[in-house]
């Protein structure tokens, strides 16, 4: 029986992000998303929950942070990446400070890609996160996750999938 | 014929006795369990959500069983197993008619293991929460010592705190007690973590004061407060059907309706701080319990 897919608790920890995911991820609890008809309960407490969420892209000063908070989830746990910055450090990629990504703190199951992520990518990626939590749970071994390779730019822009180079610039392709 | 405890109880223990106690510490977190589901799902209709299922709370509990048990120290997983186990007790007395005045303080310590164990650890969070929870028992215990003192007179002479005493009563302790009823209803809104009075920890507001006492539990240890509180949501239903011992039905309904309406004061008022908590508990409820008992004293019940 899939226990933990029934209740996955969340934890949503901001790591420097602008907000716009974080607002897209609460969007996801409101009346009109509704997570918690999922089981699915926004905690503020490392040691309560399932799933950490996190937004923002990681840099020097919060990287300990973020380690701690995951370190104090109880296992089976998994790791939700919201948005652009999280893959690649976003906008914020040629920042002095801007480690670009996530992953190289923590190991990450689920990347939503976006700036910001519709609520639908956001749930879509949670449920993605619940069978690797499962899997967890079996002891099986979960690969992590891959990073986005493309994004989309709005249909008047766009000519075609723009491919990320490694530094990751993803999310502002064409403002130089 | 079944609407009356007496007929039913004889039943039962004439079939086996101690079964009675058995099926009610058996039943307890589970109906606790529904209706903190049911609690879940109304409020969820009530803000205009679909809400999780009716089961959702068992499937938290089994799902917390079936995490890594993670803890500081052991003395605070001595608490939470105290805490069940003095829920579990007095399930156990009022299964057997025992003293409510027993009940009364069995279900006091449970609360004080909560706060002990919330002690224990270094965490402020959890500190800030068992010093509200202090002040939450300073604000509902003296409503429901006066509701015992309330039952105590109810009874024909001479008095008795038996449980099994209210069970025999010819009138519904409603006519005698008309006053306690709301008081001992606030008092369950404080004990149910409700708003306005959700200071110490909420079942809504998961990150304010990040859950306070329950900030250090986890996993398997986390299961046991929530089971502790299945248990805890029965005995307050429980008692509020007391009001009408002598027909089960209404009794049932006066509970039910009591659920109910704690759904709507939830969802209807904003939290009050710590001391406007008790000034308003102390102000209100407890002068409406004051009334009740020097009343029955004046119609000659002393």
């Amino acid at each position: 029986m899939k226990i933990l897919a029934k209740s996955p608790w969340v934890v949503h920890f901001n790591c420097n992000s602008c907000n716009g995911c974080d607002i897209e991820f609460l969007a996801c609890l409101t009346p009109l998303y509704d997570l918690e008809r999922f089981g699915v309960l926004h905690i503020g407490n490392p040691k309560h929950a399932d799933i950490l969420v996190v937004t923002g892209s990681v840099n020097h000063r919060n990287a300990r942070v973020l380690e701690n908070v995951y370190l104090q989830i109880p296992d089976p746990k998994v790791v939700v990446a919201i948005g652009v910055c999280t893959s690649t450090g976003g906008i914020f990629a040629d920042c002095y400070n801007i480690l670009g990504g996530i992953d190289k703190v923590i190991p990450v199951d689920v990347f939503i890609p976006g700036c910001p992520p519709r609520p639908e990518a956001i749930i879509d990626g949670l449920v993605q996160s619940l069978e690797k939590l499962e899997a967890k749970r079996a002891g099986k071994k979960v690969a992590p996750a891959r990073k986005p390779t493309f994004t989309f730019r709005p249909p008047e822009e766009a000519e075609a999938p723009v491919t990320p180079s490694p530094a990751g610039s993803a999310g502002h392709g064409g403002k130089e | 014929m079944w609407s009356d405890w007496e007929t039913i109880s004889a039943f039962i223990s004439q079939a086996c006795p101690g079964l009675l106690t058995v099926i009610m510490v058996l039943a307890a977190p589970l109906v606790g369990a529904l209706l903190m589901g049911i609690d879940r799902k109304i409020t969820a209709r009530i803000q205009g959500r679909i809400g999780p299922p009716i089961l959702q709370p068992v499937y938290d509990v089994f799902k917390l069983f079936a995490k890594e048990p993670l803890f500081l120290n052991r003395l605070y997983i001595f608490y939470a197993w105290l805490y069940l186990a003095f829920m579990i007790l007095v399930v156990v007395l009022l299964a057997m008619g025992q003293d409510i005045l027993m009940v009364l303080f069995v279900h006091a310590f449970a609360t004080i293991a909560l706060i002990l164990g919330a002690m224990s650890v270094r965490s402020p969070y959890s500190r800030i929460g068992a010093s509200r929870k202090i002040m939450q028992m300073v604000a509902y215990e003296p409503i429901l010592i006066l509701f015992v003192v309330g039952i105590y007179l109810s009874t024909p002479h001479p008095h008795s705190f038996l449980a099994s005493a209210v069970m025999q009563l010819k009138q519904p302790l409603l006519f005698t007690l008309p006053l306690l009823l709301p008081a001992y209803f606030a008092a369950v809104v404080i004990k149910m973590e409700k708003s306005p009075f959700d200071v110490s920890s909420g079942h809504h507001a998961h990150q304010e004061l990040i859950r306070g006492v329950t900030i250090e539990y986890s996993g398997p240890f986390l299961a046991l407060i929530e089971i502790a509180h299945f248990y805890e949501v029965f005995i307050l239903f429980l008692i509020m059907a007391m009001f009408w011992s002598t027909n089960l039905w209404i009794g049932a309904g006066i509970a039910l309706a009591g659920f109910f309406a704690q759904i709507l004061v939830d969802n209807a008022s904003p939290r009050l701080t710590t001391f406007w908590m008790i000034r308003f508990m102390w102000a209100g409820p407890m002068l409406l319990a004051l009334c009740n008992i020097i009343w029955l004293y004046g119609m000659g019940r002393g």
